[in-house]
């Protein structure tokens, strides 16, 4: 069945609290979820209370903060700081989000951070997207074609043609919508998830790309793709502000034109 | 654990099959929008009416063939949609699978049964 609670090890218990405010009048709570498998100790909820005057305006900064100054066992991923690398995608005051686009000032209270939901946790706010990335690998997601390329210029589009993938080609694979999905909760293992067929209609769209019918047959499964109920969570809590409900949409269309 | 995430996603390969289950779901729905409103007026309609004017009623060829066709497409848009939910929330393939042939026995069963309680009275006895 589908699972509704945590198993035994994984619930969540209260953790220990670190106040770094040094008698500020501009203090943020933050509380962070922390698992370390090598304890064998369950996961649990620390807190840390920060000097808002001597911190960043993002979240990620406040968790470069904590990990800098105040408890350096403290594991996250980062990168480029500016919402274009994907790598601190995580459950943010209850949205996925990417840590260093959202503002701290936005969040009314205490600072909730949780990892993406229903991964499997390596440490602390860091998840496994072994089959994320694994599934987004199985679509595919490079130009095949038959005609051989050209010697003296490149495939050439028209303006029109390349309209077709905005909104498409500025997904960072950040895994906020597919880890934000019930279904994807609940089929993983076969629902391919919003980010991938977000990914597998932008190659299916491109004017250039000569395998749409062998794309839409790798697609076309009551799993796969079928399992998309429309529910649009991925929609309402993409950082980018793309929408993967539209493009998952677009593909069923295909699919009943190419079947009547 | 040891197999490739590769290898469990692409797993057995598509079934290539599921757009024609989507869109009979979305017809019957579109089809259930009348179909329910003309059956729940009808039937209020009908309050306080005696045996003979309720047999009568439904003796009239479009309410038979409404009647029909409003139990038909309700029992297979119910198949469809409850289909997906069991695949949805059931992993255990034994018993995913009996709750598939269950399902199916249940809603043929209540279709056919539903389909010929009504001709029985539209085509009088």
């Amino acid at each position: 069945m589908a699972e509704f609670t945590l198993p035994a090890n994984s619930k969540v218990r209260k953790g220990k609290t670190f106040d770094a405010t040094a008698d500020s009048a501009n203090k943020k709570r933050f509380v962070i979820y922390r698992y370390d498998p090598d304890s064998g100790a369950n996961p649990r909820l620390d807190t840390y209370e920060l000097d808002m005057d001597r911190c960043g305006p993002m979240v990620l900064d406040a968790l470069i903060k904590i990990k800098n100054e105040v408890d350096a066992s403290l594991t996250f991923r980062r990168s480029c700081r500016e919402g274009i690398c994907g790598s601190c995608a995580m459950n943010i005051d209850g949205t996925n989000t990417l840590a260093c686009i959202k503002a701290i000032e936005d969040i009314p209270g205490e600072v909730k951070v949780y990892p993406l939901p229903h991964l499997p946790v390596v440490k602390d706010l860091v998840s496994d997207l072994a089959n994320f990335f694994a599934q987004y690998a199985s679509v595919e997601p490079w130009l095949k074609t038959e005609t051989p390329a050209s010697r003296d210029r490149e495939r050439l589009q028209s303006k029109e043609e390349r309209t077709k993938l905005d909104g498409l080609y500025e997904c960072i694979l950040c895994a906020c919508c597919s880890t934000g999905c019930p279904s994807y909760w609940w089929n993983s293992d076969r629902y391919l998830g919003p980010a991938t067929l977000l990914q597998a209609y932008r190659w299916i769209a491109d004017s250039r790309d000569e395998h749409t019918g062998e794309r839409l047959d790798n697609l076309e499964d009551p799993f796969r793709l079928y399992r998309c109920h429309t529910i649009m969570n991925c929609t309402n809590t993409c950082p980018k502000g793309l929408n993967p409900a539209k493009a998952i949409a677009e593909i069923k269309k295909l699919l009943i034109t190419r079947a009547t | 654990m040891l197999r490739p995430p590769i290898a469990r996603v692409r797993g057995l390969g598509s079934a290539k099959d599921g757009v024609r289950q989507w869109w009979a779901q979305r017809v019957t729905a579109v089809a259930l929008v009348p179909l329910t409103l003309w059956f729940i007026a009808s039937v209020l309609s009908m309050v306080g009416a005696d045996y003979a004017g309720v047999v009568a009623w439904i003796q009239s060829p479009s309410v038979t063939v409404l009647f029909i066709l409003f139990f038909l497409a309700l029992f297979y848009h119910a198949q469809l949609g409850m289909q997906v939910i069991i695949e949805d929330y059931i992993h255990t393939e034994w018993l995913k699978f009996t709750s598939l042939i269950v399902l199916s026995f249940t809603t043929i069963f209540l279709g056919i049964v539903c389909t010929f309680a009504v001709l029985k009275v539209s085509l009088g006895s």
